[in-house]
């Protein structure tokens, strides 16, 4: 515990200092390669909660991507900022107002790893309880490929859940349906099998339990490479021709 | 950057290891960290690092324009695709349930792997495709 918070705090700090130096530096390519360092303590500290994921992203799209496009834009501006007044107060006030919210909608949240936590009576336990999606090639019950995790998980199958109970209130006791013929759309779902069809939780909220978000996210990055295309290319097409 | 060789030589070097990685992330996505999103991103720094270290052209020549462009809307399509197919299988949209798989489970795998696919090539090619146009008309 204490050599997480360690970790953190310093990880954290250097975080902090960094954003500063962001803003303070009046040379453009140090403030790109700024927030990349930025990006990469981030992915750090999301990787140091134990969000692979996060961090993952932080670390490919935040750090990587992000610095180059911001490094070929760089190169169609100035290379220095403009002599700005040190301190705006409006601005001054209007972020320091927005984090104080922020921080005040944070303290609803329960503290990290605290057992009590909805995510830890609810969820956690029914996908570490959920069997579908586990089956091998003769549909018999068997974690064939996720067999190791299964092992490593807190919860066997088999035993009692110690929230067992807020559980079943929650959600009804969990018996997973089997059977691919019978099932016949939206309703064939058993009640744990939301989103536990992949070990990687997130894969399943992302591509299943969000689908909708997802698709209109990737629409998203198709319109902006289209709308890139078709204001830019055709334009300097069409100045060179 | 044409001209140097440590450059040239640590690129040809790295461009296979960063499109297997980002391959393996998009395909690998249900089971580990990742996925259709970051596997793409890293693919396309593949195809850009490669871009800025031998030149638009030879970019141009290995993806050419159309196959980026393409590519793009073939990432949509196959995401809209999948919900149209669990559509005809007589589910709802993105209803992964309904196609064809041993039992829902491995159903809600197959669609989930799709659209993951689906979401990779999107990202990948109009990552490269946004580095293209930003890049365009300066010559380092």
């Amino acid at each position: 515990m204490f050599d997480t918070l360690l970790v953190d705090i310093s990880l954290l700090t250097l975080a902090v200092i960094i954003a500063v130096a962001i803003v303070q530096v009046r040379s453009l390519l140090c403030a790109i390669m700024l927030s990349g360092i930025y990006s990469l303590l981030m992915a750090m500290i999301w990787q140091n909660m134990n969000a692979v994921d996060v961090a993952f992203t932080e670390a490919s799209v935040g750090a990587g991507i992000s610095t180059v496009l911001l490094l070929g834009t760089l190169l169609h501006t100035k290379r220095q900022t403009k002599q700005l007044p040190t301190v705006n107060w409006g601005a001054l006030t209007v972020v320091t107002v927005t984090g104080a919210f922020l921080i005040y909608g944070t303290l609803d949240m329960p503290d990290m790893g605290d057992p009590n936590a909805p995510i830890h009576t609810g969820r956690v336990v029914q996908q570490l309880g959920q069997r579908v999606g586990k089956v091998d090639r003769e549909g018999i019950h068997h974690p064939w490929k996720y067999s190791s995790m299964a092992e490593q998980s807190v919860f066997h199958e088999d035993d009692e859940h110690p929230w067992a109970e807020l559980y079943a209130e929650e959600y009804g006791t969990a018996e997973p349906e089997h059977g691919g013929e019978e099932h016949g759309g939206a309703h064939a779902h058993p009640t744990d099998d939301f989103m536990g069809h992949s070990p990687n939780t997130v894969t399943s909220l992302l591509a299943a339990y969000r689908g909708y978000d997802t698709m209109y996210e990737t629409a998203v990055i198709f319109t902006a490479g289209m709308s890139l295309i078709l204001l830019l290319r055709r334009r300097r097409e069409e100045g060179t021709a | 950057m044409n001209n140097q060789p440590v450059l040239r030589v640590i690129t040809k070097l790295l461009v296979p290891c960063m499109l297997v990685m980002g391959g393996y992330v998009i395909t690998h996505g249900e089971i580990g960290p990742g996925g259709g999103f970051q596997g793409g991103v890293i693919l396309a720094a593949g195809f850009i690092l490669y871009g800025i270290v031998f030149g638009k052209e030879e970019l141009h020549r290995v993806v050419p324009r159309r196959v980026t462009d393409g590519l793009a809307t073939a990432g949509v399509l196959l995401y809209a695709g999948t919900g149209v197919w669990c559509m005809l299988r007589g589910g709802r949209f993105l209803d992964y349930g309904v196609l064809p798989g041993v039992d829902t489970g491995a159903a809600e795998a197959l669609g989930m792997t799709l659209v993951e696919y689906g979401v990779g090539l999107t990202v990948c090619t109009v990552m490269i495709t946004i580095y293209d146009m930003i890049s365009e008309g300066v010559e380092a």
